[in-house]
């Protein structure tokens, strides 16, 4: 199936992910030109390349389906995913997998400001940076840095684990750095192996909540 | 919202495409800004001795008879050249005197920026419909901005239209809001800056106004911004050989600047870069918060 976007529509495609019919099938896309809200909630199992950049939104809301951008992404890549894989080969804009709860997203590049802000249980991979406020308030998920952050990461974090392998600019408010278990190695060593980046857990720092800003205490559970 | 383009040319053979190429990628931007579009063209510049004006006035403005009172009062050899509802004017006399005069003399029409290359034209509408209005994919020159407005801070007219002229050859257009622009404004009115409306890009521009006058580098006044102003921005600022780019600390209003051998762009979103040539080979980049990015040619 291809779809030629100097010609066809954003929602012929669209429409075309959410019906049965994109089950199973394999999508190429054309000149996507920057163009907003690609491949917005897919909710099919099926394979979806997009060739170019590709402008807000991209992907956002998906489910079970794997897509591919041969390009940049701009603000709102993946957001609010639920489940299936997202690659970006080039670099991703502002707040990239903001507030998704699950499946897998790749930003081979850099991912700039905000990435996994208020992250609910996706897991996000980025092959080089991370720009400032990245996971401010993730909640639950797996935030992977192969390069640096800037600053503030992890401001009033939850319950979301951050490995960077590179420097820290700054952490945010109650983010700490924390000791690597096992536990950890292992699940990063399976992240990084999903997301086929050639690093070994080994390199990588770990942080997480100090849990000094919100407190839940179980006996209290009834009032929350 | 609001939508910001800038290209700037390095190869001499895309300056006769420049009206065009920015057209496209205005275009492009009319999402973003529906309610008003503004462009400032770097080209034809005149003499060391000159000045070009542009003067806003409306369909009906009688640019004969601005001529002659001109001619009567300032500058005898001056020429005219209307556009539709603007008219770059060309004067043979000095910069601050021709500026003064022509702020306190002409009542029925407003300045939109002066210097020895810059022009400006805005207009009330779609960015389609302001593009045609003055023919933009006509004209030529090295170096252009545009800016396409969705009101938040201030009505809709074509004089809280982008871009806004901050001294000789230098403007400013912004994607965002400013929060403490009523105060800065009372404080710059204070100490000698004009203001034409109550936008809070003007007091933007009229900040960097103020800090030029001071002395500053163009790099020192876009500093010091990033102190004094208080809110959402991000600007790109034409200079008389180039164009700069400066966001935000928080740096939530977006930004992408591309560069290949012919050309540097910058726009609000990567779809206006996409219209220009050879775009798929660019290097494309988004701007660090609070890091003034900038190009300039030799002069």
């Amino acid at each position: 199936m291809k779809f030629d976007l100097a010609g066809q529509g954003v929602r012929e495609l669209n429409r075309f992910l959410h019906g049965p019919d994109s089950q199973g099938s394999v999508v190429k896309v054309d000149n996507p030109s920057g163009s907003h809200n690609l491949a917005v909630g897919a909710l099919q199992n099926c394979q979806v390349t997009i060739h170019g950049h590709v402008g807000y939104y991209c992907a956002a809301m998906n489910q079970h389906a794997e897509i591919t951008v041969r390009g940049n992404a701009g603000p709102g890549l993946g957001e609010n995913m639920m489940s299936g894989t997202v690659r970006v080969q080039g670099n991703a804009s502002q707040y990239c997998g903001a507030t998704a709860h699950g499946g897998l997203l790749v930003v081979e590049g850099n991912a700039s400001s905000r990435c996994g802000i208020s992250l609910k249980g996706m897991d996000i991979v980025v092959g080089g940076s991370i720009g400032h406020m990245s996971a401010f308030m993730a909640q639950t998920g797996r935030l992977v840095v192969c390069g640096d952050a800037a600053e503030s990461m992890g401001d009033s974090i939850y319950e979301a684990r951050i490995y960077v392998r590179g420097k820290v600019a700054g952490l945010g408010t109650d983010c700490i750095e924390k000791a690597m278990e096992d536990e950890h190695l292992n699940e990063l060593e399976e992240l990084l192996d999903r997301a086929k980046l050639n690093y070994s857990a080994k390199e990588f720092k770990r942080y997480g909540s100090a849990r000094r800003l919100y407190n839940f205490d179980v006996d209290n559970a009834s009032l929350y | 919202m609001c939508g910001i383009v800038g290209l700037y040319t390095k190869n001499p053979d895309l300056q006769s495409s420049l009206g065009s190429l920015l057209s496209a990628m205005l275009i492009q931007m009319a999402d973003r800004g529906p309610d008003s579009a503004g462009f400032a063209i770097y080209h034809d510049p005149v003499g060391a001795e000159s000045i070009k004006v542009t003067l806003q006035g409306n369909h009906d403005t009688d640019w004969k008879q601005i001529e002659q009172q001109i001619a009567e009062g300032l500058d005898p050899a001056v020429k005219i050249s209307p556009i539709a509802t603007h008219a770059v004017v060309t004067l043979s006399v000095g910069g601050d005197k021709a500026i003064e005069w022509i702020d306190s003399s002409l009542k029925t029409v407003r300045m939109t920026g002066n210097g020895r290359s810059i022009e400006i034209f805005k207009e009330k509408g779609h960015p389609r419909e302001v593009i045609e209005t003055f023919s933009l994919q006509d004209m030529t020159g090295t170096h252009a901005l545009g800016h396409t407005r969705m009101a938040t801070e201030s009505r809709v007219t074509t004089e809280h239209s982008h871009p806004f002229s901050t001294g000789m050859d230098l403007c400013l257009v912004h994607n965002g809001s400013l929060s403490n622009h009523n105060r800065l404004r009372e404080k710059l009115r204070a100490d000698g800056i004009r203001f034409q409306t109550d936008n809070d890009s003007e007091v933007a521009a009229g900040y960097l106004t103020w800090r030029l006058k001071q002395g500053a580098t163009l790099k020192e006044s876009m500093q010091a911004a990033l102190a004094d102003l208080d809110g959402f921005y991000t600007f790109a600022i034409g200079t008389k050989n180039g164009f700069a780019v400066l966001r935000d600390p928080i740096a939530c209003k977006p930004a992408v600047l591309a560069e290949t051998e012919d050309w540097v762009a910058m726009s609000s979103e990567y779809r206006s870069i996409a219209q220009l040539p050879g775009n798929e080979k660019a290097r494309v980049w988004e701007p660090n918060p609070a890091t003034i990015y900038s190009w300039e040619r030799e002069s």
